[in-house]
């Protein structure tokens, strides 16, 4: 178990120049010994570059490694005490279940009884145990990802376990049981896990940490609501929720703030002085209202959906704005092509400028 | 009752008729021979089974069917771990693999008849370069005159020639293994030896089992490099089975007992490519001792 801080830059070519260059743009990052952190983003994000610098299969091109302060950018993946469970199951085809998850230790020369023993306790754990004896390459993909996260947690003096998106090639009924395993090893066990995947479902229920990466860069970490309710780059905004969030262009003037050629009342004072901005405001927060409400939006209905527990509705905005609401079922729909006034204003709306969250 | 559709024979009839006049209307003029006396092209008489037994009881064929046996099992025990480790040795990337692929591929690119060429004018010892430094060294060297010389030299001459098409498959079945398997494997802490011992070669099982019928079949086949080399002598040292056959039939026109012989042959590789592919096959995939197949 280990305290893993960061403190680098990584690009795949030779002397970068610009911020394209870079696979991961410098960064400064702790993760905490015994904590559950996701790294989630879209392909190419850099994501699990990260994750294969603290493995130690990717060495970064700048900066350094640190493990409980201990500098570990040098130290090969064995040396540094990491498991890893890849994207596709790794297992050796000729061995057993019970030889696979041996092999970490008999690589280490533990004494044969002390394996079998060890063995026997994280078969046990991932509910391997009756299928011990069988070969491992004739497994379902589920067991075939539990015996290489096995062959993971065998070691007792892992410091991390990392996984790659774990769960791709895993059947979806399957997905949450093996989520629900991995949630309880980590009570069990304590240790520091640190999970990449581009689901946002699975990077939200799985870690406490979740630090959401676009284009080598962090943009935010924080817990699950943290990054629901106060989005703090508009890319957070877009990724995170389903559908993400809505954006509006607005300008502070004298009287107000005009949103998408309607002036409503500013919500907040600094607001008034800014000239360009974006209104971020999430699909679960914006409502049907009174014609002329305060903090509320003339649109026209482009399109109705029927998601079964609520009713998504599509609506254009001032001249080319489309705003997305998440609507309860049990009120009176409108249809396509009515007039309706939408509630943008509340406590739950964000204000950008740049990108990034200013009030 | 299910309804037959009597349309599919129309479908697979261009096959049938293809297998027939490419493979089985040449193979049935065989057993036709081998049952008959061909005296002259007017006259021939049915013996039945007796070119069988004759063949059969043959010294001259027991001896090449030995030789030959003992030349395909060396040219397996030489060629397989050879190319393997020509394979391991191999850059993966860059326009090194290029060039190193090219190189390795070219002695497959020479004729049969070349090879034997080549290596009658290397092995010769005034003007060839090895015959001429093995001479140089003070050993006595002649794949003419000493019978497990030439052997030996037939041997190597099939390794020179064909180990490339085993490297060159092994090589493509270790471009297939993810990467995950090896970043795996050193976080395992494997030795170098573990990850080919339970990674490269369970993987490469597939390409193996061709390479080893492909050079099984090629060699228990092979005619022209020794023929040309040392035309099957000295005595009848590489004498191999095709040889003998092709004596048989065109030198001293045996028709009946060169068909008789040729369907005995062909059965013999039929059956050991047979048992070997399913041993191959029981190695990779059966359970542990006691566990699976019975």
């Amino acid at each position: 178990m280990a305290r893993i801080e960061l403190d680098l830059a990584h690009a795949y070519k030779p002397n970068p120049q610009r911020d394209e260059d870079y696979a991961l743009l410098p960064l400064k990052m702790t993760f905490a010994d015994g904590g559950a952190y996701a790294l989630l983003g879209p392909s190419g994000c850099g994501k699990t570059t990260m994750l294969n610098i603290i493995s130690g299969l990717v060495r970064p091109s700048q900066g350094r490694v640190l493990f409980d302060g201990k500098d570990v950018t040098a130290l090969t993946p064995q040396l540094r005490n990491i498991a890893q469970v890849f994207q596709f199951p790794v297992i050796y085809d000729t061995m057993t279940v019970a030889e696979n998850l041996a092999f970490p230790l008999k690589n280490r020369g533990l004494a044969a009884d002390r394996i079998k023993q060890r063995v026997g306790q994280i078969a046990e754990m991932l509910e391997l145990s009756g299928q011990l004896d069988q070969r491992a390459a004739g497994l379902a993909a589920d067991a075939k990802q539990k015996v290489s996260l096995g062959r993971g947690l065998v070691r007792e003096d892992v410091s991390a376990v990392l996984f790659d998106e774990p769960l791709t090639v895993i059947d979806p009924h399957l997905k949450w049981q093996l989520r629900r395993k991995l949630k309880q090893i980590h009570h069990q066990l304590k240790l520091t896990l640190v999970y990449v995947t581009h689901d946002q479902v699975e990077a939200l229920t799985f870690a406490e940490q979740v630090l959401v990466m676009t284009r080598g860069r962090t943009v935010q970490a924080g817990s699950a609501s943290e990054l629901f309710e106060r989005p703090q780059h508009t890319f957070v905004g877009h990724f995170i929720g389903s559908p993400g969030m809505n954006f509006l262009p607005a300008s502070g003037t004298a009287d107000g703030i005009e949103v998408a050629g309607t002036m409503l009342r500013s919500p907040r004072a600094a607001l008034s002085s800014i000239r360009n901005f974006s209104l971020g405001v999430r699909p679960e927060y914006v409502s049907l209202a009174a014609a002329k409400a305060d903090g509320a939006v003339p649109a026209s209905v482009t399109q109705l959906q029927d998601v079964g527990t609520y009713w998504l509705l599509t609506a254009r905005v001032g001249a080319d704005t489309l705003v997305r609401a998440r609507l309860g079922g049990e009120q009176a729909m409108p249809k396509v092509g009515d007039d309706v006034w939408l509630q943008v204003v509340s406590e739950h709306t964000c204000y950008y400028r740049n990108e990034e969250l200013i009030a | 009752m299910k309804p037959v559709n009597q349309k599919a024979w129309l479908l697979i009839l261009p096959v049938v008729l293809c297998v027939a006049f490419s493979a089985i209307l040449p193979l049935m003029t065989v057993v036709n021979y081998s049952v008959q006396d061909i005296i002259s092209p007017e006259r021939r008489i049915f013996v039945g089974t007796e070119w069988f037994k004759a063949v059969m009881r043959d010294d001259d064929l027991q001896g090449a069917l030995g030789r030959q046996i003992v030349f395909s099992l060396a040219v397996l025990l030489v060629e397989i771990p050879l190319g393997i480790m020509l394979a391991l040795s191999m850059p993966a990337k860059g326009w090194q693999s290029s060039a190193v692929l090219v190189l390795v591929a070219i002695s497959l690119l020479i004729p049969w008849n070349v090879v034997g060429t080549i290596w009658q004018i290397y092995g010769r010892a005034d003007i060839g370069l090895m015959g001429a430094t093995l001479a140089a060294l003070g050993i006595e060297y002649s794949y003419t005159g000493n019978a497990t010389q030439a052997w030996l030299t037939v041997l190597l001459m099939d390794v020179w020639h064909w180990t490339p098409l085993v490297a060159l498959l092994c090589y493509a079945g270790l471009r297939a293994i993810p990467d995950a398997f090896y970043q795996a494997a050193s976080i395992d802490g494997a030795s170098k030896f573990a990850v080919f011992r339970y990674i490269q070669l369970p993987k490469l099982r597939g390409v193996l089992m061709i390479a080893v019928l492909l050079r099984f079949m090629d060699s228990f086949m092979i005619y022209t490099e020794p023929f040309v080399l040392t035309g099957g002598g000295p005595g009848n040292a590489t004498t191999f089975l095709s040889q003998y056959l092709t004596q048989k039939a065109v030198g001293q026109f045996d028709l009946g007992p060169a068909a008789a012989f040729s369907l005995i042959y062909f059965l013999i590789i039929l059956l050991l490519c047979f048992i070997l592919y399913n041993w191959m096959q029981r190695v990779g995939t059966a359970d542990k001792p006691g566990a699976g197949h019975g």
